[in-house]
């Protein structure tokens, strides 16, 4: 009779999923190193001329010329904080409102229409409104900006709301619960996985609408710079703040995704796909 | 004497998982012929799903030699189908029921009318005549799992494999989808390859009954039933041979899964 | 044998039906209509230089937009963002599709494809003008160029996760790369894929405006900003509402498609919820 194999060393089954995510790793890193090579030959092959996409190394190396250089992070540090202030109104809105009438069946019929009329409105189309009322101000972009990211934060936090379990619930209120301790215990963990969805959401449109608004509008920061070296043809730094707001998004997004992991990490999350 | 159908010789699989090397089966060897039932049981771990895959060509053997009419199996065949444990996971919820036994016909050359022939023979022997146009998480899992049959029976295999069906079925739909596959066997002659855990299934079903033994797995018994022919769940399950196989076979496993039970050589 | 329990169902009297259908009409016009006229009232009692009252935005829209401004701007607009919605669809799902079934491509461009997707849209207009230029062309280019990222990406990940019992059954019944395809993978794929078309509407909308708020040409962004310019604010606010009613239609048109081609997704979580 054939002998069972004892098992394995651990070494062996480290290093079967470190060879897979090193694998992966290696991978990822190649595709973009190679995307870098096909950006550097692009205007090498002349495909492009090197006036209008500037050669990968030049553009690397004025993006770090540009982090030694103060300017950039007070620009830097404009974005985030026109992003921060919109997100921060629009969250505090979206959780008010959103509770109210999330727990209210009449409320949520009676604006059913309108939210569903006023959401999908693009922000952007309010930027002349902004502009004229407020002229070409950072509170300008404040409007575009909170009104946007309000609607993602809102349309969440009202799923989180409505989805408690109506069995937990008229538990609670067999049991007297006050209203406060029902809202404590059951309806803020229950919507708070919704909650943090919206915020990852929301800041990734906050941040999307504040360079739109830095772009369009003017206001200082790194849109701003994109905006003006179009408009003196310096392209070079157009594309070096470009890839910056692309790290800065990569950056916000990931921020979001790990705190909205580690705060859901007790809780299981039962939403499928979610909407920008 | 009917002609082998499917033939496997000293099949050996091993897997190499996070844990090391598993030797999911050792050395297996079976054949089965022309219109057979054939129960295989074993206890659990046994590698019964592996044994399936490898027939099923789902899988590569990493030893032995499978067969189905003389032709070695590398891919899944063509003339063989498949009856999974999940049938919540096997049928397409996007089709209907009646698209679901459509799709593997597709590709076989046959015109529209013969198509849709085979399609309502299935379901009518399956009993879901009603159900064609519904989907299959409006059904129940008894009925879900009859789609999944009639599916098979439409595509007209030569050998029907089934792996634990019935597992997550509760107790009074078994039982009807067991005569269900007995009177598939019966009346269109399906050889039929059925895999489950449950001892009694396998000796009210089956005319032979495989016992693997535990890992890594060889067969450890090939019993012939003489039960008669013509079963019902009432009256077979009540005669005194149905209960002298079953406990011999529930012996057998119990040994199996002991590891008392000696392989013979040669 | 019967499949389904039957419950007795009676038709309610017609008065109550007649009762119900306006109660559902009061719910959809009622809060809309207070609004309103909340603003009528607030600007009859004290005009505001930026917040027009309610009938003269509607006379506004009537005079702008009804008429040959329909023609040489909304149009071409709309046709533009068509263009490069189906662009992005088409281009996204067939790359997604390529790249999701190919597991070291996927590794391989996964990483570039977030940072490119990372990128917010309005951004790469700049590019994009610089190596095409000002022109119509390059309008659909910004839109394809911004909104073809999460169809893309939400297609790879609805690829890659086809249910491995799913595939084995069709592998089982010897189904044809291609046939695996249609009937498994694209299927099984959908709902992803449309939470990916959601998003890239309201992307392809967004670039839409900015794209022609930059330009000077023709288009309703550019022409919303000439009103503006122009301190012509009731033409502006009708332009606005035309903005605002474009994008409910599109969410509309998506919802309608979506309940479609989804039709048995949302079937499934109806019965799970039940």
């Amino acid at each position: 009779m054939a002998t069972a194999t004892a098992p394995a060393p651990t070494r062996r089954r480290r290093s079967a999923n470190a060879a897979r995510s090193a694998r992966k790793i290696g991978l990822g890193l190649l595709g973009i190193v190679g995307m870098l090579a096909t950006w550097q030959l692009i205007p090498t092959l002349g495909i492009v001329s090197p006036q209008y996409l500037p050669y990968a190394t030049d553009t690397l190396a004025n993006l770090f010329g540009e982090m030694r250089d103060l300017e950039f992070w007070r620009n830097v540090g404009r974005t985030l904080s026109l992003w921060g202030t919109g997100l921060a109104i629009a969250t505090v809105a979206a959780i008010v409102l959103g509770t109210l009438v999330g727990l209210s069946r009449f409320l949520r019929k009676a604006t059913h229409t309108t939210v569903e009329f006023l959401r999908p409105i693009p922000s952007v189309a309010l930027i002349p409104v902004a502009i004229l009322i407020f002229g070409l101000q950072p509170q300008a972009g404040l409007v575009i900006i909170v009104y946007a990211t309000f609607w993602q934060v809102f349309v969440q936090v009202l799923y989180g709301v409505a989805d408690i379990d109506t069995v937990a619930r008229d538990t609670a209120r067999s049991y007297g619960l006050s209203k406060v301790s029902q809202f404590r215990s059951l309806i803020f963990p229950t919507s708070l996985p919704y909650l943090m969805t919206g915020l990852r959401l929301g800041a990734a449109v906050a941040l999307i609408l504040t360079i739109t608004a830095e772009l369009v509008i003017g206001i200082p920061g790194i849109g701003s710079q994109i905006t003006n070296a179009l408009t003196v043809g310096d392209w070079l730094t157009v594309y070096t703040y470009v890839l910056v707001a692309g790290l800065l998004g990569l950056i916000v997004n990931l921020v979001f995704r790990f705190i909205e992991r580690h705060a859901l990490s007790w809780h299981q999350s039962v939403r499928g796909e979610e909407v920008l | 004497m009917p002609d082998t159908l499917l033939k496997v010789e000293n099949l050996k699989k091993t897997y190499e998982s996070s844990t090391g090397i598993v030797e999911a089966i050792g050395d297996i060897s079976f054949a089965m012929h022309q219109g057979e039932l054939v129960c295989i049981v074993g206890p659990s771990g046994c590698g019964k799903t592996t044994l399936l895959k490898c027939v099923a060509g789902l899988l590569r053997p990493t030893a032995g030699v499978i067969e189905l009419d003389g032709q070695p199996v590398t891919d899944p065949p063509e003339n063989m189908a498949l009856v999974f444990q999940e049938y919540g996971r096997s049928l397409y919820p996007w089709l209907t029921v009646r698209g679901n036994v459509e799709l593997p016909l597709r590709h076989k050359k046959l015109s529209r009318a013969e198509r849709d022939r085979l399609i309502d023979d299935a379901l009518h022997a399956v009993g879901l005549d009603h159900a064609a146009k519904s989907y299959p998480w409006q059904l129940s899992g008894g009925m879900q799992q009859r789609v999944a049959i009639a599916r098979a029976v439409a595509y007209q295999p030569e050998v029907l494999i089934m792996d634990e069906p019935f597992a997550a079925v509760d107790a009074q739909t078994r039982a009807d989808l067991e005569d269900l596959v007995r009177t598939l066997h019966r009346e269109r002659g399906m050889s039929i390859l059925f895999v489950t855990h449950d001892i009694d299934e396998s000796v009210y079903l089956g005319e032979r009954v495989v016992v693997l033994s535990k890992s890594p797995t060889w067969v450890q018994e090939d019993l012939h039933i003489d039960l008669p022919e013509d079963r019902d769940q009432i009256t077979t399950r009540a005669m005194p041979r149905f209960t002298e196989l079953r406990t011999h076979v529930y012996e057998q496993i119990q040994r199996a899964k002991r590891g008392e039970a000696v392989r013979a050589h040669g | 044998m019967t499949l389904y329990t039957t419950t007795v169902v009676t038709p309610p009297p017609a008065r109550r039906r007649w009762k119900g259908f306006l109660i559902q009409v009061g719910y959809a016009i009622g809060f809309p209509i207070v609004l309103i006229v909340a603003w009528a009232i607030w600007t009859g009692i004290s005009p505001q230089k930026f917040f027009p009252p309610p009938l003269t935005i509607l006379e506004a829209f009537v005079d702008t937009w009804i008429g040959p401004a329909f023609f040489t701007d909304v149009i071409p607009s709309l046709y533009r963002l068509a263009l490069g919605i189906i662009l992005s669809i088409a281009i996204g799902i067939a790359a997604g599709t390529l790249i999701g079934l190919v597991r070291w491509l996927r590794e391989l461009l996964e990483p570039t494809l977030e940072f490119f997707r990372a990128i917010p849209p309005p951004v790469i207009i700049a590019p994009v003008l610089i190596i095409f230029g000002i022109g119509d062309d390059a309008r659909v280019i910004i839109i394809v160029a911004g909104s073809i990222w999460p169809i893309l990406l939400n297609t790879i990940e609805g690829v890659r996760a086809t249910d491995s019992v799913m595939t084995e059954t069709a592998k089982s019944f010897a189904l044809t790369r291609w046939e695996r395809l249609r009937y498994l993978v694209l299927p099984s794929a959908s709902p992803r894929i449309m939470a990916g078309v959601r998003q890239s509407l309201s992307v392809a909308l967004l670039l839409m405006v900015i794209s022609e708020l930059f330009n000077n040409a023709s288009g309703l962004g550019y022409k919303i900003k000439y009103f503006q310019t122009n301190y012509l604010i009731a033409e502006m606010w009708s332009g606005v509402l035309l903005l605002g009613l474009i994008g409910v239609l599109l969410a509309t048109l998506f919802g309608l498609v979506e309940r479609r081609v989804l039709r048995w997704y949302h079937g499934i979580k109806e019965v799970e919820r039940a």
